[in-house]
């Protein structure tokens, strides 16, 4: 039970790594936590391996902001009411159809206790964020966003007796058979190799590994930025998978986003995502369209962007819109280049002066009369354009004009440790018996492809509970 | 790629690089009144940035859930980041202004302060012919307090209503109709703003853990605080409307409500004082803690002196605690514009402002 309690002790503990944990949980995310939390209320001895220093753990959790709850009625937060089939049909339709129906059944059925769950181990939730109503019925969103999660869940996991080591690189996992027989942990520049009875991986996905990347999408993939975590690089991962475990997913599949080009290459998070698309006309390095800009509302456009721009030569696209839309979007964290004329535009963007004011003239003939509305389908299309733009096509000719760099954002990948419905990790002969996987290092087992808003927490919750209460479980046994 | 560029900014330059940073995030919309008001804007101007600094209360709930904090390269501290511009808008509405810098950040001036006026009033005391009345009176006749305690509390009132005039013009305030009154009271007669959001507290004194000490700490001193100017009220409406004088009964009013304010005043400053060197002084403008705790212990003076003076008035130290606890409340009025006792004053009207644009 959640205490708001400063528990000054666990903070300042010394952990042993010669004890004999029950349970060792690699991860420090919201995942791992879970799992800490439930194994350790199961009466287990439970370590957690989180391999950022303090300031920088919970992975890629720290950037989240909700997670998608399932409920048939209003719920504290959560407006009107949001059904498993309707939920299975949102999650169909953005993976079109590459989903364990099994798995995600299972998680989203088990949404909807999580939330009080949640709640009674610290997490404290908001009314869905300003310039994000679309969310209100079916996110819940975190007081404070993932951060605060993850602070909460600490505190909670250590006020059970949970032990915490920060910057603990685990290298590898010993398989004998079966079963995980030790953990290799480079821990303050030495190698510790620990012995628990039953383990959990819940270390993430591999995307801040720029070169994997590079394996899996060529070359252009070292133009992408990494939206989360510079910490997620999947060694365990990659050391599961190399011993003959059952992985699932494409390496190539990810949810990538495009973002701002001028953000950070690690870490720049929520505030680095651009809403200005729908309004505007995106071009190449040539000055050229490359795709319709009014395809749909951007909550359900803009996880394919990231493709779409990882596509274009450099792998980046460039965002113009004039003086009349500029307030119709949520900011971003970069002001937009301002200039009074395209050419000064393209002179600021490094793009060919000639071809963009040609492609802007272009669109602008294309563009009919109609009634423009920001917020719905207005269907005010371009006529006679290739590519169209469908909706919201409105001529780009009151200075000043502003530009936007787009860039490809991966937020996680999707290649994983196939699991099944106690979270237990497959090996080619059948499970391996101590070995639990929750979170984004197993969510292939669920997502092929495409992503739905918040529905990473929720296999996260979901399975980091179930997978610390069956290592538990294998443990006291 | 380009990352934001760290230059030198003034302290509105630092807080709105912040602040637009939070604008293209909002996860903390929820903790207290700042966020909402941030997010109804998209451009902020000096003066919006100095209404956001005062209607943060320093809970600090926003940097432990934020994920952009150092060692991340945008480097937010937003609680640091508001205080700094907060004192800033404090000390450049008051004149003088270089009066109100050495006492908001040095805790040695102030106390120096104390102790020149409890030897004032020592002297004033010793100087001054034995009257006739009765009680405190015998030491010190009630029209050389009033001499002395009126201009004292009057004129650096006034210093304080013109400063707030500066401060409403720089954010652009309206005419104030009574609901922004009643919203603003009811946020601070519960002191919301400190709640979390969520009720469980901040974020003050043990990092990410919430707790309510703070705010239950404030209130203690806030409210002890009025229950003591109550009973100063109330005797003054006794003394010249009554024609009842000093000294009164333990069960009179003036002295219900200093002794329950004199003992809520002590125990909610000395938690105030506790909390304050436990908490991370780097969330906070590090110019000027030696002068809010020199403040806070001001009052803790104030009011355990006053109490004492009422458990050993027939004692042998009634002359000195007398000129102890009156150069300490003389200190305290002299310095109210120029200590952190503005920061009520600035509180209360940003939070008027608050109501208004929500209006």
């Amino acid at each position: 039970m959640y205490s708001a309690v400063y528990n000054q002790e666990a903070d300042n503990k010394m952990v042993d790594l010669r004890a004999n944990y029950d349970v060792i949980v690699v991860g420090g995310g919201n995942a791992a936590l879970c799992a800490a939390i439930s194994a350790a209320e199961a009466g287990a001895r439970t370590l957690i391996l989180e391999g950022a220093p303090k300031a920088y753990r919970g992975g890629n959790s720290r950037h989240t902001r909700n997670f998608r709850c399932m409920h048939g009625e209003p719920m504290a937060v959560l407006t009107d009411s949001y059904s498993e089939q309707e939920y299975f049909e949102d999650l169909m339709k953005v993976t079109q159809g590459k989903t364990d129906e099994h798995l995600a059944k299972l998680a989203i059925r088990s949404s909807e206790e999580c939330y009080s769950w949640m709640v009674e181990h610290g997490v404290r939730f908001q009314p869905s964020l300003s310039g994000t109503l679309s969310l209100s019925r079916t996110n819940a969103f975190f007081m404070g966003g993932g951060k605060a999660l993850v602070n909460a869940y600490y505190r909670t996991a250590q006020n059970l007796g949970v032990d915490v080591l920060y910057e603990a690189q685990v290298t590898h996992l010993e398989r004998e058979g079966d079963r995980i027989v030790s953990i290799d942990v480079t821990y303050q520049g030495e190698q510790h190799r620990l012995s628990p009875r039953a383990v959990v991986v819940s270390s993430g996905g591999f995307q801040a590994d720029v070169d994997w990347l590079a394996d899996a999408w060529g070359p252009a993939a070292k133009n992408f930025l990494i939206r989360g975590t510079p910490y997620n690089r999947g060694v365990v991962l990659k050391d599961l998978i190399g011993q003959e475990l059952e992985s699932v997913g494409d390496p190539t599949q990810c949810h990538a986003v495009a973002i701002d080009g001028r953000a950070p290459k690690f870490d720049g998070g929520i505030v680095t995502r651009l809403d200005c698309v729908p309004f505007s006309v995106v071009v190449n390095k040539e000055g050229q369209r490359f795709y319709d800009e009014g395809e749909d509302v951007w909550p359900k456009r803009y996880a394919i962007w990231g493709r779409l721009v990882a596509a274009q030569p450099d792998q980046v696209g460039y965002v113009i819109i004039d003086s009349k839309s500029l307030e119709l979007f949520m900011p971003s964290v970069f002001p937009p280049i301002k200039a009074d004329t395209l050419e000064e535009l393209a002179g600021k963007l490094d793009l060919p002066a000639t071809q963009l004011q040609q492609t802007i003239e272009g669109f602008n003939k294309a563009c009919t009369e109609g009634h423009f509305h920001p917020t719905e389908l207005d269907g005010l299309a371009t006529q006679g354009l290739t590519p169209p733009k469908s909706n919201w096509a409105r001529p780009i000719d009151t200075p000043p004009y502003y530009g936007y760099t787009l860039r490809t954002g991966v937020t996680f990948t999707y290649l994983g440790l196939k699991v099944d419905e106690s979270a237990q990790v497959q090996g080619r002969t059948g499970p391996i018996k101590n070995l639990w996987a929750a979170g984004e290092i197993m969510a292939g087992s669920i997502l092929g492809q495409g992503y739905l808003a918040g529905f990473g927490m929720t296999i996260g919750t979901v399975f980091g509970r179930i997978a610390g209460r069956e290592a538990a479980r294998y443990a006291n046994n | 790629m380009q990352t934001i560029e760290l230059v030198n900014l003034d302290a509105i330059g630092e807080a709105r690089r912040q602040i637009e940073i939070c604008n293209a995030c909002r996860y903390c919309e929820s903790y207290c009144a700042v966020f909402p008001a941030v997010h109804s804007k998209r451009a902020y101007s000096d003066g919006d940035i100095q209404q956001l600094s005062n209607l943060c209360h320093n809970c600090r709930g926003c940097y432990y859930a934020c994920q952009y904090t150092a060692p991340h390269e945008f480097g937010l501290n937003l609680p640091k980041a508001l205080a700094e511009v907060r004192q800033e808008s404090w000390q450049n509405h008051t004149q003088p202004s270089v009066i109100a810098t050495v006492f908001h950040r040095s805790g040695a001036a102030l106390s120096l302060f104390v102790v020149l006026a409890a030897a004032l009033l020592v002297w004033l005391i010793q100087a001054a012919p034995k009257s006739s009345g009765e009680g405190f009176y015998s030491l010190m006749s009630h029209n050389a307090m009033v001499v002395l305690f009126v201009p004292a509390f009057t004129l650096p009132i006034l210093l304080i209503l013109l400063s707030l005039r500066g401060y409403w013009r720089t954010i652009g305030g309206e005419s104030i109709r009574w609901r922004h009154v009643v919203g603003a009271f009811g946020s601070i007669a519960k002191m919301k703003n400190l709640s979390g959001g969520h009720g469980d507290g901040c974020n003050f004194e043990a990092e990410d853990a919430f707790s309510n000490r703070r705010r239950l700490y404030h209130q203690a001193t806030m409210y002890g605080f009025l229950l003591c100017f109550a009973a100063t009220s109330v005797a003054t409406l006794m003394h010249y409307g009554l024609d009842m004088q000093a000294p009164y009964g333990f069960f009179s009013l003036p002295k219900l409500f200093g002794i329950s304010g004199g003992v809520l005043l002590s125990i909610g400053t000395l938690g105030l004082a506790s909390l304050k060197l436990k908490a991370d002084r780097g969330l906070a403008d590090a110019r000027v803690w030696g002068g809010e705790m020199a403040f806070v212990l001001l009052l803790f003076v104030v009011s355990t002196s006053g109490l004492a003076l009422y458990f050993l008035r027939e004692t042998s130290l009634l002359d000195e605690l007398l000129a102890l606890h009156l150069g300490a409340v003389l200190a305290f009025f002299l310095l109210m514009p120029f200590s952190k006792m503005v920061h009520g004053f600035f509180r209360l009207a940003a939070l008027i402002r608050d109501e208004q644009c929500k209006a």
